[in-house]
C-alpha cells in the first residue's frame, strides 16, 4: 500500500498538456478543471480510478488542469505527481 | 533501406511537440530525456516519453529517445523504462571507449530478457562528444552488434576541448572524418551535430552541404524548421543524377553486349564511377527525387 506522504505535483499550464496535483485527504475525490471536462471527465475518472488502484493508493484528492492533454499524457503526469508524492524523502 | 537525413530534437517534457511530432517532415524524431530537460523533471520526462512509446502510434516516424549519461542517477532508470518500449534506437550519450556500450549492452540485455524480447532487439546510436570519445571512435562502434550509429555531439566537444564553435565549423573537420571514416569501416550509420542559430539557416544549409560531401548518413535538427533545409542539402544535385542514369544505362548495355569498357559524354568510365552512380540514383530515389527531380 503505497502512502502519500506529501503534495506531488507534475505537468504544466501548456497546451496539450496538463497540471496534476495529488494530497492526501480522507476520501479519493476528483477535480476536473478545463474546457474538456465535459467531453472527457468520465474518461478521466475511470482512468483517475484505474491508476490509484495501480499505484495501490487511497485517500488522494487528485486535482487536474487539463489544457488539452491526450490521454496518455494525463495519464503519465498523474503518475509523475503520485510518484513524487509516495517517495520516500 | 529509409531515408535518414534529419533527426529531430524533441524534449521530452513537451508532450504537446512530442504529439506532434509527425508533421514536421523530419526522417526521424528524437526525444531528449537528457540535455533538454531540467534535472527537477527528469522522471516526467521518462513518464511522458514512456506514455507516448507505449500509447501513440507515430505511424513509420522511427522515434529515437535519448536517455540520460552512465554518470548520472537517471541512467538506469531510462533504460528500464524505454528499452521494453522498443524504440528505434536508443541514443547513449558520452561514449568514452568501448566499456561504455558494454556496460549499456549487458544492462539492455537484462532487460530484454526480462521483457521477454529478443537479446539486441534495441539498437544504440552511440554518441561521441569528448575528444576521447572522438579517438575511441572505431572500438565504440564494433563494441557491440547493438550499435547501429555514432552520432558526433558537438557542444560536449567544445565544452571538452576548451573551444569555440565558428560559423565555418572547421573545428570540427577532424572529428566529423574520424567519426564518419570509423561508422563506414564499422558498416553502420553516421550523424552529425546539430546547428544551434536556428535563425540562421543559410549557415545551416552551408554545414549541412558540408556533412553530406563527407558522408554522413544525416543530421540532427533542434527546430522543426531547419528539417526542410537539411533535406534539401541532402537532395543530389538533378545533373549528377541524370549523369548517373547515363552511366548505369551505358554500364548495363555494355554488360549486355560482353564489353568491358564504357564510355559516356566522351569520357571513359570504370568500376568504381559506376558503383558511385548506382549508389547516387539508389539515394535520389530514396529522396524522392525521380529522374533527377525532387517529387
Amino acid at each position: 500500500m503505497g502512502l502519500i506522504r506529501r503534495m506531488g505535483q507534475a505537468g504544466t499550464l501548456e497546451s496539450a498538456d496538463c497540471l496534476v496535483t495529488v494530497v492526501r485527504a480522507e476520501n479519493d475525490s476528483l477535480d476536473y478543471r478545463g474546457g474538456n471536462r465535459k467531453l472527457f471527465g468520465e474518461r478521466t475518472r475511470k482512468l483517475v480510478q484505474e491508476t490509484l488502484a495501480r499505484f495501490q493508493v487511497s485517500g488522494v484528492q487528485v486535482t487536474i488542469q487539463d489544457q488539452g492533454a491526450l490521454e496518455l499524457v494525463i495519464r503519465a503526469r498523474l503518475e509523475t505527481a503520485l510518484a513524487r508524492a509516495i517517495k520516500e524523502a | 533501406m529509409r531515408a535518414m537525413r534529419s533527426m529531430l530534437y524533441i524534449p521530452g517534457n513537451a508532450p504537446g511537440m512530442i504529439q506532434n511530432a509527425a508533421i514536421f517532415g523530419a526522417d526521424m524524431v528524437m526525444i531528449d530525456l537528457e540535455d533538454a530537460v531540467a534535472l527537477v523533471e527528469k522522471d516526467a520526462a521518462r513518464d511522458i516519453a514512456s506514455g507516448f512509446l507505449r500509447h501513440y502510434d507515430f505511424g513509420d516516424l522511427p522515434v529515437i529517445v535519448r536517455i540520460n549519461g552512465a554518470d548520472t542517477p537517471f541512467f538506469d532508470a531510462d533504460l528500464q523504462a524505454i528499452v521494453p518500449l522498443r524504440p528505434f534506437a536508443v541514443r547513449l550519450p558520452k561514449c568514452q571507449d568501448p566499456s561504455d556500450v558494454l556496460m549499456a549492452d549487458a544492462r539492455m540485455t537484462e532487460i530484454e530478457k526480462r521483457a521477454g524480447l529478443p537479446v539486441g532487439t534495441v539498437p544504440v546510436h552511440a554518441m561521441l562528444e569528448s575528444a576521447r570519445g572522438i579517438e575511441n571512435a572505431y572500438a565504440v562502434a564494433t563494441a557491440s552488434p547493438r550499435v547501429r550509429a555514432l552520432t558526433l555531439g558537438g557542444q560536449d566537444l567544445t565544452a571538452d576541448m576548451g573551444i569555440q564553435k565558428t560559423r565555418d565549423g572547421w573545428e570540427f573537420f577532424y572529428a566529423r572524418s574520424r567519426v564518419v571514416m570509423a561508422a563506414k569501416a564499422a558498416g553502420i550509420d553516421a550523424f552529425d551535430t546539430v546547428w544551434t542559430d536556428f535563425n540562421d539557416p543559410e549557415g545551416l544549409f552551408r554545414e549541412s552541404r558540408q556533412v553530406v560531401e563527407m558522408g554522413f548518413t544525416g543530421k540532427a535538427a533542434i527546430h522543426p524548421s531547419q528539417v526542410a533545409i537539411i533535406h534539401r542539402a541532402f537532395r543530389p544535385d538533378a545533373k549528377e543524377v541524370r549523369k548517373a542514369e547515363r552511366i548505369v544505362a551505358a554500364a548495363s548495355e555494355a554488360e549486355r553486349q560482353g564489353r568491358g569498357v564504357v564510355a559516356v559524354d566522351g569520357k571513359m568510365v570504370d568500376g568504381p564511377i559506376i558503383v558511385r552512380a548506382r549508389h547516387l540514383i539508389s539515394l535520389a530515389s530514396l529522396y524522392g527525387m525521380e529522374g533527377g527531380e525532387a517529387r
